[in-house]
């Protein structure tokens, strides 16, 4: 398994000439950087900037590296950087197996193996045309992971992933999507309020 | 800068504003272009090779022509006025009911009836020997003869005006109800309730400030159409004298072809007036801002109420139950037979009418069928252009996009002259083409106003979700934001293909009377036409917009009867 690699140098982020974050940071894989601070403050500013969807309102400098490459002017879908949002956001008009085909690179053989091992992966095997309303969140934050991990990132960006779940819920995904990502050997930055997800990520935390 | 730069593939979608800006704006000013230089007296290939004000003498001395210029002014304010008024009280009043969701439903199939159907539909419900009159005759008025008053074709376009406003409810209801999810109305009637304003009252003080500017410009196209609208006054209006648009119509059918000249004045009046009507809402606007802050500011919470609540409901409640009926009343003078007057039915039924018409109906079927679909197509295809592009910039289209909406707010009959003039001096002959491209130019707007609200408001995060899992733009556009906006789109389709449908002048000009389609057979029919056959024309009329919308709102339901997350988003 390759382990890859994060650099953020001399990461620069401004909007109308103020300057909201200012940022170096090297995370290697299987490693989550925690970003923290109160709302405003350009967290998601810095995830849409490292994923390539910066509004062009805001004035961005600094390089990004992965793996040594700099991405920063590649479009979104050639970064091979992952996003988990708050919600699983599965795609409602594609089935489960669809949603995870979605994410199946062109060049993948036998893309139904490859499906089917995913699911089962993560104990839903046989759910491949199931409707993914149908799932219980548990199940659909399973597949949105799974989902990413099938795009095969470089990198991995976590916007507040488990603030809408339950707190029940909240540390038994914590616990498989950080496996997930330490397994996948994926350097990850994630943004969050919540202290006890930067204890679980058990990696650096910034303050902004 | 690190956002994704204009790729080459991205080049095609980038054009996309600047075509269909040019694809609309061109045909309207060169046609308002070419109906000013005949307006003076220059058209040289009828021999007027010198500028002159001969024909706008003609013009003014028209017998009756002040009063006609005063009905298409009237027709223009009353129009909006009791369309706007009844449709925001309506709202106001059943925000959040049962009769509100009722009406998101009923909104569709009212739109899809067209002008000139309703029109017929209203004239057969109400004139002296309407299907009303049979009713109330003679039990409470003891009538055994039809009343001889004028009461279709008045003399003040009355009529015309309640035609024009039944048709125009359920237009601003449709933006009404596209605009409101942005302003939260939930959250401003809530506040104003817990200060004790009771909530008909709160909606009117706190969203319709914030509702109006987001569907000003339905309003103007509004006045611009009933200002000078021709099918309707056709069918409704006065013809002692004609309504404006309708002479310059006539003057422009004359046989003789000096009348052109006075046909392009009049046409330029035409524009005259509806500017006219436009800036006399332009104060209204200001006596409506100005009179509603003082009412805001008098603090009043309670008085009133259900007055308030109940107008609006009665104004659109009769709106719907006379476009119901009208359709009823075609329905059922196209199957009578022998039908004395005060008899609520007909004495027999038959089915003669139909079987007649069936029988000349192809021609104008196919061409409408024809030209509605190619255009919706076309249509569909360039807003859909216009707002990926707009997505791809990840900003909002320039302001001059605005002009998108200009065929709305210019009367079709003073730029339609110009283009005439055009095509004949490019010998282009009239043909379905023409037609289709002159169709697209109306549809165009429509299209826009109706879909653009859903496509930008559609979660970013669908469209940057499938970006970091490796999916180009192209591949976004097809694969999520077209099945996630499949409803819309097809919803945008229905609006298209039900403009298309109603178009009248665009057809008969356009086409030199060439290319009949089912709107200009029925409105044709309007002088001296059987009933039967008319209302036979005016249901098939109306027939296809139905199926469309009926096909919008089943298409979607079908697809995804296995996705319960594309419920809500539909």
């Amino acid at each position: 398994m390759k382990v890859h690699r994060l650099q953020l140098e001399n990461i620069h982020i401004s909007l109308e000439g103020k300057q909201l974050l200012a940022l170096n940071a090297e995370i290697s894989g299987g490693e989550v950087l925690t970003v923290m601070g109160p709302s405003g403050v350009g967290k998601s500013s810095l995830l849409a900037y490292l994923a390539g969807f910066l509004a062009p309102v805001f004035e961005a400098s600094g390089l990004t590296r992965l793996d040594g490459e700099v991405i920063n002017e590649l479009p979104a879908e050639q970064r091979n950087v992952g996003l988990l949002f708050q919600d699983a956001l599965l795609f409602p008009h594609l089935s489960v197996g669809g949603n995870l085909r979605f994410a199946l690179p062109a060049t993948v053989q036998d893309k139904e193996a490859r499906i089917e091992q995913a699911l089962a992966s993560i104990g839903l095997e046989g759910f491949a045309e199931r409707d993914p309303e149908t799932l219980s969140g548990g199940q659909r934050s399973r597949v949105a992971l799974q989902r990413l991990l099938l795009s095969e990132p470089k990198a991995v960006l976590l916007d507040e992933p488990f603030s809408r779940l339950d707190s029940h819920l909240r540390r038994e995904v914590r616990e498989f999507v950080f496996a997930g990502l330490k397994a996948a050997g994926l350097p990850a930055i994630m943004v969050t309020h919540d202290a006890e997800d930067a204890d679980a990520a058990g990696g650096r935390v910034i303050q902004l | 800068m690190a956002h994704a730069k204009a790729l080459p593939a991205n080049i095609g979608v980038g054009l996309a504003p600047v075509l269909v800006l040019v694809v609309l704006i061109a045909p309207v000013a060169l046609g308002l272009a070419l109906t000013l230089l005949p307006a003076f007296g220059y058209l040289p290939v009828l021999g007027g090779e010198r500028l002159t004000l001969t024909y706008f003498a003609q013009l003014f001395a028209t017998p009756g022509l002040a009063h006609s210029v005063a009905v298409s002014l009237m027709a223009g304010l009353l129009t909006p006025l009791l369309a706007l008024s009844l449709v925001l009280l309506f709202l106001a009043g059943t925000a959040g009911t049962r009769l509100e969701r009722w009406m998101r439903r009923l909104v569709a199939p009212l739109l899809a009836i067209p002008h000139a159907a309703a029109a017929f539909g209203l004239a057969f419900l109400i004139a002296p020997s309407g299907l009303f009159m049979r009713l109330i005759s003679p039990e409470l008025n003891g009538l055994s003869s039809p009343p001889d008053v004028l009461i279709v074709n008045d003399y003040w376009g009355l009529t015309m005006s309640a035609g024009l406003i039944i048709k125009e409810i359920p237009f601003l209801l449709l933006m009404a109800l596209a605009a409101l999810p942005q302003i939260e109305p939930e959250k401003r009637v809530a506040i104003a309730r817990s200060l004790g304003y009771r909530p008909c009252r709160a909606w009117l003080m706190t969203v319709v400030p914030a509702l109006y500017p987001l569907i000003r410009l339905p309003v103007y196209a509004v006045i611009a159409f009933a200002s000078a609208t021709v099918d309707v006054s056709l069918i409704l209006g006065p013809n002692l004298p004609y309504t404006l648009s309708v002479m310059v119509l006539q003057w422009f059918n004359d046989p003789d072809l000096n009348y052109r000249f006075v046909a392009a004045a009049g046409a330029l009046l035409q524009l005259g007036v509806t500017i006219c009507a436009l800036l006399l809402w332009r104060l209204i606007e200001s006596l409506g801002a100005w009179l509603g802050r003082r009412w805001i500011n008098r603090g009043e919470r309670r008085s009133g109420e259900a007055l308030l609540r109940v107008s609006g409901q009665l104004g659109v409640g009769l709106a719907v139950l006379v476009s119901v009926g009208g359709v009823l009343a075609l329905l059922i003078n196209s199957f009578a037979g022998f039908w004395r007057f005060p008899d609520n039915l007909p004495g027999a039924w038959t089915t003669q009418t139909w079987s007649r018409a069936l029988g000349e109906i192809a021609q104008p079927l196919a061409n409408t069928l024809l030209i509605a679909l190619v255009s919706t197509a076309i249509a569909i295809v360039m807003v859909l252009a216009v707002l990926e592009s707009e997505q791809r910039a990840g900003r909002r289209l320039s302001p001059s996009m605005l002009l998108l909406y200009l065929p709305l707010l210019v009367p079709q009959i003073a730029f339609l002259f110009g283009l005439i003039v055009a095509t004949e001096f490019l010998r282009w002959a009239p043909d379905i083409k023409l037609v289709i491209f002159a169709h697209l130019i109306f549809m165009l707007p429509y299209t826009f106003l109706t879909l653009a609200e859903a496509y930008r408001r559609l979660d970013p995060r669908w469209s940057q979700l499938a970006a970091t899992l490796g999916a180009s733009p192209w591949r976004i556009f097809w694969r999520v934001r077209l099945p996630l906006l499949l409803a819309p789109c097809l919803t945008a389709a229905a609006v298209a293909i039900a403009v298309s449908v109603s178009q009248y002048l665009a057809t008969q000009l356009i086409g030199a009377g060439r290319v009949p389609s089912l709107t200009t057979e029925a409105v044709a029919l309007a002088s001296g036409g059987s009933r039967g056959i008319i209302a036979v024309w005016a249901l098939l009329q109306a027939l296809i917009p139905m199926l469309g919308f009926a096909l919008a709102l089943f298409l979607p339901r079908l697809l995804w009867r296995n996705r319960r997350g594309m419920r809500g988003l539909n």
